[in-house]
């Protein structure tokens, strides 16, 4: 490459500037992506998303769930979606900002969905991660839980998780002890 | 630090060696490599080198480089030097902890090797502007992270310009070396963007990290690693709150991931083999005296000693590294017009096209919120989207066709407009 470069060096005045500006930033694989799989969601019905930093910010990204059936139909539950620079090798990091009362999500918003960690692979997209979340919904799982509280009560008092559900959706407080009366 | 008990080799004695190798005609040598006495000064007053990280591999790299007849070196990296890096860091010493790696190194191998000037840049690879990469002959690698990689990696490819055959302009060609340690294995690969696959063409190739279900740390933990995991992800805003409380700084995400990772034990020998390796891949690349490595060494020494070199494939249609498709505009061309022709494009056949140029999303088909937003570009000329370019890269992701069916496809588009020159200036369109 030697060569190449004793031509490059007499060239280099003209060759400095060929575009009149400076080189641009070039969009990551991860954001074009990211922006194939936006583009081509196609979200439950009453699902909403929003975009907090604009059209041209599509790493961040608010989505607000309105189940249709279950236990929690009738509430609307807001998560934050971070995508990181590596997507789609590594999931988006998801936050449930509304508290809930749910098996699956704990008071801090974590969430245990297996695709958003073990099971996430680079094939997934954030249409999967959407469906998945609405799942949870549908079908809260007393198996994994995270709020053991919530699991237990599903697990033995179907009719009185229903209740909890109605209370703390209503902005009411389901009282730890309460399942032991 | 104690003189050295022999004088150090004078100067033509200490490149004798290098000398012959550049001087002499061979059948494995480069088909435009001309050997002569004046090519090591060549080496030194053409090149330029980018060493992108200091630590284990960057102070091998730095030190082979230089003796290696490259006089222009410069290397980047955002680190302070840490008490444990003083087993394989060579450059380093008790009382640089705390200091720049990338200072305290081009320091180090300036004092040692004369002649040779190492510029140090003490921060994070993405605080440069895309500009300071260019001048660079050729990046070498001594990173850690699939990230960082990747970053250098689409810079580097992004300065490649095809012609309009598709063929890669050597002018415009950056090549890399990178190297890689992990224990008792490593990796040295050479990456002639638009010859060699790039980082992006074969990242699928990493393995999953493992990682635990959330509810499983939680709830129902069953290993150790599951209570470490546990403390690491739930309870570390804790341990801020502790540092807080006995007033103790340093407590950051990054050095809470130093502490829990999973640390491998950093061998200097293995950082030292393939830190040789690229060293010498890049002084073949660069002079021609040799064949480099086609392309992708794998070095592991856990089991015996085994080298093998394979070679790796590019991926056709790559967005990193792919030349992507050529497509002319008239100036008045509308961004809806230019989606229209996407349909029509015998290379491309894409319908309900979504359009991104650096950063700008020009136009969104979904979500709704997105599409109105969007939706006003669709009458703008590109040319004037485009910012007023003579020739740039525009991504479109839609349904193409593949093989006679409709996939969702996601295209790299190489968007040049008729009859502007490359030196034009905005105001014409006026």
């Amino acid at each position: 490459m030697l060569n190449l470069f004793k031509i490059k060096g007499q060239k280099k005045e003209e060759a400095a500037n060929t575009n009149g500006r400076p080189p641009a930033k070039k969009q990551s694989p991860g954001e074009l992506r990211l922006h194939k799989d936006i583009a081509e969601l196609n979200l439950p019905k009453k699902t909403n998303i929003t975009f907090p930093n604009g059209k041209d910010d599509l790493m961040n990204i608010e989505i607000t769930l309105r189940p249709d059936e279950g236990y929690y139909v009738g509430g609307a539950f807001v998560f934050t979606l971070q995508v990181p620079p590596t997507y789609p090798h590594e999931p988006p990091k998801v936050k449930c900002t509304t508290k809930v009362y749910h098996p699956n999500i704990d008071l801090d918003g974590n969430v245990c969905l297996n695709i958003l960690r073990e099971d996430w692979k680079p094939v997934l997209n954030i249409n999967t991660i959407v469906y998945g979340l609405n799942l949870l919904f549908i079908q809260p799982n007393d198996e994994d839980p995270l709020n053991h509280d919530a699991a237990a009560v599903l697990r033995d008092d179907p009719q009185k998780f229903r209740r909890n559900v109605q209370t703390a959706m209503s902005g009411g407080y389901v009282d730890r002890s309460s399942k032991n009366s | 630090m104690s003189s050295p008990d022999e004088d150090p080799p004078t100067e033509p004695e200490r490149w004798r060696d290098l000398d012959m190798l550049l001087s002499r005609p061979g059948n494995l040598v480069h088909a435009d490599f001309n050997p002569s006495p004046g090519l090591r000064d060549s080496l030194g007053s053409l090149v330029e080198v980018l060493v992108v990280g200091a630590g284990g591999l960057g102070c091998e790299l730095l030190k082979d480089l230089a003796l290696s007849g490259f006089k222009n070196i410069h290397v980047i990296d955002m680190d302070t030097i840490d008490v444990s890096n003083l087993n394989r860091q060579f450059l380093f010493r008790v009382q640089d902890v705390g200091k720049s790696k990338a200072e305290v190194a081009a320091k180090r191998v300036m004092e040692r090797v004369s002649g040779v000037n190492i510029v140090p840049h003490f921060c994070r690879i993405e605080d440069k502007e895309i500009e300071f990469y260019s001048q660079f002959s050729i990046i070498v690698l001594g990173l850690d992270s699939i990230e960082a990689r990747s970053y250098i990696n689409s810079v580097a490819c992004g300065f490649l310009e095809y012609d309009s055959d598709d063929k890669p302009i050597p002018e415009t060609l950056k090549p890399m070396v990178d190297g890689g340690t992990e224990g008792f294995k490593g990796h040295a690969r050479v990456i002639i963007p638009g010859t060699t696959p790039c980082f992006e063409c074969n990242i699928w190739l990493f393995p999953p990290q493992v990682k635990f279900p959330l509810c499983t740390l939680a709830e129902t933990p069953r290993t150790a690693a599951h209570c470490i995991e546990y403390a690491h992800l739930i309870k570390w805003n804790e341990a801020l709150k502790r540092a807080e409380l006995f007033g103790i700084s340093g407590v950051t995400y990054s050095f809470t991931q130093g502490v829990v990772k999973n640390i491998i034990p950093a061998i200097a020998s293995t950082n030292a083999i393939v830190s040789a390796a690229c060293a010498l891949e890049a002084l073949k690349l660069i002079s021609g005296c040799s064949k480099t490595v086609s392309n992708y060494l794998t070095y592991n020494g856990l089991d015996g000693t085994h080298i093998n070199v394979s070679e790796f494939a590019r991926e056709r249609d790559c967005l990193v590294c792919g030349p992507g498709t050529l497509i002319e505009l008239g100036t008045s061309t509308t961004l809806s017009e230019f989606i229209k022709m996407l349909e029509e494009h015998p290379k491309l056949l894409m319908s309900r096209a979504s359009v991104t140029h650096e950063g700008d999303n020009l136009y969104m088909q979904a979500p709704e919120v997105l599409e109105q937003m969007t939706r006003p570009n669709l009458g703008v000329p590109m040319f004037e989207l485009l910012k007023g370019a003579a020739r740039t890269t525009v991504h479109v992701t839609g349904m193409a066709e593949n093989n006679g069916k409709k996939v969702s496809s996601l295209r790299k588009l190489r968007v040049t407009f008729k009859g502007v020159e490359e030196s034009s200036k905005m105001d014409e369109s006026s």
